[in-house]
């Protein structure tokens, strides 16, 4: 029994190795590394291996350093609203209101296929509706709605939110779309029979069993908007930042111990954000 | 059939509209890589050419598009085999319990999450320090297994935890070795999941742009010939290389779903064969 104990132990793990290699040399030393460096000191050439609390004074005494703080909360909050809202409502119409599998399966993937295309060229693709001359602006003027273009279309936070909204609602439509085709079709029909309007059984039947989706669909949008650095640049036309952006302009400037303290108080903020969400719910057991 | 309710169409609606949101600019930007030599980056269209997709083949005019592209191509390869590799492997290991599996679960989801750019930076300065190279194919490789690794072991997660084990047993009932049951049982039912996590670690590696970037050393890989650009190109050419590589996206993506659907066909025409023994 014990030789059994032992060898199943020692599978697992010679099957997880390769995984577990890689999580060691491209995860843990890399942010065991950052942490260190973050109490490095740096000139403008090169950094110094001393140990110093100088760039967690200089980030936690600097007022932008909240202000951008800040900024990045309220987008993550804005566009998680807004993926919420439309990625339930998206999920919510491809489970119950589409009746054969065939037409489910056609138009999920449909919703899921940008997902597998480029970020960048997807950011790029709305300059020529929000510029200046853009289609926005053009088919606001001959409605006759504004006089002059709208100058916050583009390059401005309305850019920058759209943008998460478009690249990230999938993110949303996907586990929410998974736990509503687990929903037993008899709770629903349970709903009805005792008398339950519509209305009724979305909030009572259908919403709280959907959770976990919920959960999982917040992890991903959270978390790839407080970390990202590209669309802030690319759709705010460097107006606006984020922590992203505030670590990235320090590597620019080759200030890696400073980038590096501001990436750990990032980390620390992120993995608090998702411990409070992993409580609600067990990811291994809702895939 | 009964008739569809009001909420029906309403919800329809929007979703049409969300499809309209989803596609309408990458589709806008496709009718613009079309302009004539003297259009913008925006409407009108000034006569139609395929100036622009020209332009993409002479090498001064924006940098080294096609070796960017092809060094994307390879080091998507190479994600796409370890991808599923090892998360074939991950995932056998963990439908058991084993000391520290937990532990190393934990790992994989902050992989997922943590920010890109700290992989990017944690690793371009362990290889900076260490003296090794920062090349695409040794450190931008190691970053971008980090984000398509987590996607390949929670796909794997979902199709064991669907997984009918008594295939395996019988399997085993008969004599089968674990390797054989593996080989002969498990493999093959798995098989077109396998496409998946196969697409996902070449697109995702394909398109990988913040993992990559401090970690791919002095060439560049296509997503990064592309942000450059953003900085310096101001003509229709960079929607035309945007319609590009999205279309061979497409077609990438297009070339796996087939293989899936024609691996499911195959599959439910061969059908089970219980029964047939009999005389």
């Amino acid at each position: 029994m014990r030789a059994g104990e032992t060898n199943r132990h020692l599978t697992g793990w010679l099957l997880a190795s390769p995984l577990t290699l890689v999580l060691i040399f491209f995860l843990v030393l890399p942010i065991a590394m950052i942490v260190i460096v973050s109490f490095w000191q740096a000139t403008e050439f090169s950094i110094i291996p001393a140990f110093s609390w100088e760039n967690y004074d200089f980030l936690f005494g600097s007022p932008v350093t909240y202000r951008v703080f800040g900024n990045t909360i309220k987008y993550a909050l804005i566009v998680w609203v807004f993926t919420l809202a439309i990625g339930f409502t998206v999920a919510y119409f491809l489970a119950f209101h589409v009746r054969t599998q065939t037409w489910q399966i056609a138009l999920f993937l449909l919703c899921t296929i940008p997902f597998w295309t480029s970020n960048i060229i997807r950011m790029i693709s709305w300059i020529p509706f929000l510029g200046r001359n853009g289609l926005a602006n053009s088919a606001l003027i001959s409605a006759g709605i504004v006089d002059e273009p709208v100058e916050w279309l583009l390059y401005s936070d309305f850019s920058v939110i759209l943008a998460f909204v478009h690249l990230y609602t999938l993110f949303m439509v996907v586990p929410i779309f998974n736990t509503m085709m687990r929903i037993d079709k008899s709770l629903i029909e349970a709903a009805y029979d005792g008398g339950a309007s519509g209305f009724q059984t979305l909030t009572n039947v259908i919403i709280p069993l959907c959770k976990p989706g919920i959960m999982i669909g917040t992890i991903f949008v959270v978390t790839l908007v407080m970390g990202d650095f590209v669309t802030v640049r690319f759709m705010s036309g460097s107006q606006s930042a984020n922590v992203g952006r505030l670590i990235q302009n320090d590597i620019a400037l080759l200030q890696y111990p400073s980038a590096s303290a501001t990436a750990v108080v990032l980390l620390i903020t992120v993995l608090m954000v998702i411990g409070i969400l992993l409580r609600f719910v067990d990811i291994r057991k809702e895939l | 059939m009964e008739s569809r309710p009001r909420s029906f169409y309403v919800l329809c609606a929007f979703f049409v509209l969300f499809l309209l949101f989803l596609y309408g600019p990458t589709f806008t930007i496709a009718i613009l890589s079309f302009q004539g030599p003297q259009g913008g980056l925006t409407f009108p269209m000034r006569g139609a050419s395929l100036h622009w997709f020209f332009d993409l083949f002479q090498q001064q005019a924006v940098g080294d598009i096609w070796g960017s592209f092809r060094r994307s191509f390879v080091l998507g390869l190479m994600v796409m085999i370890t991808t599923v590799v090892v998360s074939v492997m991950g995932g056998l290991a963990f439908r058991k319990r084993f000391a520290g599996n937990g532990v190393l679960f934990y790992l994989v989801i902050t992989a997922l999450v943590i920010p890109s750019i700290l992989v990017s930076l944690g690793v371009g300065l362990i290889f900076s320090q260490a003296g090794l190279p920062i090349h695409w194919a040794s450190s931008g490789f190691g970053s971008q297994l980090t984000w398509t690794l987590p996607f390949g072991l929670l796909i794997m997660f979902a199709v064991f935890n669907r997984f009918d084990k008594s295939f395996e047993e019988a399997a085993r009932d008969q004599g089968a070795s674990n390797w054989q049951a593996l080989q002969h049982v498990v493999l093959p039912i798995i098989a077109p999941s396998l496409i998946g996590v196969a697409l996902f670690g070449f697109t995702l590696s394909y398109d990988e742009f913040a993992r990559t970037l401090l970690t791919a050393g002095s060439y560049n890989t296509l997503p990064l010939e592309i942000y450059g650009m953003t900085t310096n190109v101001t003509t229709p050419v960079i929607f035309a290389l945007g319609t590009l590589t999205t279309a061979f996206s497409l077609v990438i993506i297009g070339v796996f779903l087939l293989t899936v659907w024609s691996m499911n066909k195959r599959r439910a025409k061969q059908g089970s064969d219980a029964g047939k023994g009999m005389v």
